[in-house]
């Protein structure tokens, strides 16, 4: 039984205020905003810090609920995936990880290299080009993700894609949100 | 026409098109699990208004928080609105919200609609 100290012991050492491990559908979502929402509020959060927050929960969340891969679906579900936000001195650090198919790896790395080697403005005129121009996905996402999370978090995403088979990766994406009202 | 008033929930906008009261609004949260079919009905209203639009439309934007599928649609309801003649926007955005104002002000430079800003 002590995998349950361990893990409660690397919780604390990483800050973690939550974590979920599983598989991830709206209604999932909306209760992991309204736990880290009221968590939020119970340290009094500053308003704009919370939005913040709130705002690139939702678009890991959606992510994963749209684009995560099963593997061992039989054991683990459909789109078995984590997600984990740490609440540190400075900043919130928002994390996800989830499996993706193998020939997605390269059109995301293009695409996050992309979103890290622009500064503000030019993520914003990148914003407004995939807003304008382009269109829904089949999965109904708009394309705009990522490029939401780099311009709420106004740090660079920090991510890795780890082989699990000869279908599959896993993915994973850091996101950080300074508590300080300047950032 | 017949008129739309849906109810907001914790992820979707509350959403009134009232023509013979001339009320226009969406507002609240939008994070719809699938936001094109969320917005269709509205983007149908709105073509179907457009046809036989009151003087004047005074469309209140008043959102907590979209997201990024959600802006989408938002944009195409501001295109549908360019259609209307005599159309306005007023976008409301809580005085600390400094996200919100730039969204507005970037649907403003992306649609030929007069737009307005209010904090509340």
């Amino acid at each position: 039984m002590k995998y349950i100290y361990d893990l409660h012991r690397t919780m604390l050492k990483q800050n973690l205020i939550l974590v979920y491990e599983g598989e991830f559908t709206q209604e999932i979502t909306k209760s992991v905003l309204a736990m880290a929402e009221r968590n939020m509020d119970a340290f009094g959060e500053e308003s704009g810090i919370k939005r913040k927050v709130f705002n690139v929960m939702v678009e890991c969340l959606q992510n994963i609920c749209k684009h995560a891969e099963g593997f061992d679906v039989e054991m683990y579900g459909h789109n078995s995936a984590i997600f984990m936000i740490g609440k540190h001195k400075d900043e919130y650090v928002i994390t996800s990880g989830n499996a993706i198919a193998n020939d997605r790896v390269s059109d995301m790395t293009r695409k996050l290299e992309q979103i890290n080697a622009l500064d503000k403005d030019g993520l914003k005129e990148l914003y407004k080009e995939v807003i304008k121009n382009g269109s829904l996905s089949e999965k109904g996402g708009a394309g705009l993700g990522f490029i939401d999370m780099a311009r709420k978090s106004g740090q660079k995403l920090s991510y890795d894609f780890e082989p699990i088979n000869d279908h599959l990766s896993f993915f994973s994406l850091r996101t950080t949100i300074s508590r300080s009202n300047n950032g | 026409m017949e008129l739309i008033h849906l109810k907001g929930t914790e992820d979707t906008p509350k959403i009134v098109l009232d023509k013979s009261a001339g009320l226009f609004e969406i507002s609240g949260r939008s994070l719809p699990e699938d936001a094109a079919e969320f917005y269709q009905p509205i983007l149908d209203w709105l073509e179907k208004y457009a046809t036989q639009a009151n003087s004047s439309t005074n469309f209140h934007f008043k959102l907590e928080y979209f997201n990024t599928a959600s802006s989408k649609l938002i944009l195409d309801v501001l295109s549908k609105l360019e259609a209307v003649p005599g159309a306005n926007i007023t976008w409301y955005y809580h005085e600390d919200d400094e996200d919100m104002e730039e969204a507005g002000e970037e649907f403003s430079e992306l649609v030929d609609v007069p737009f307005e800003f209010q904090t509340y």
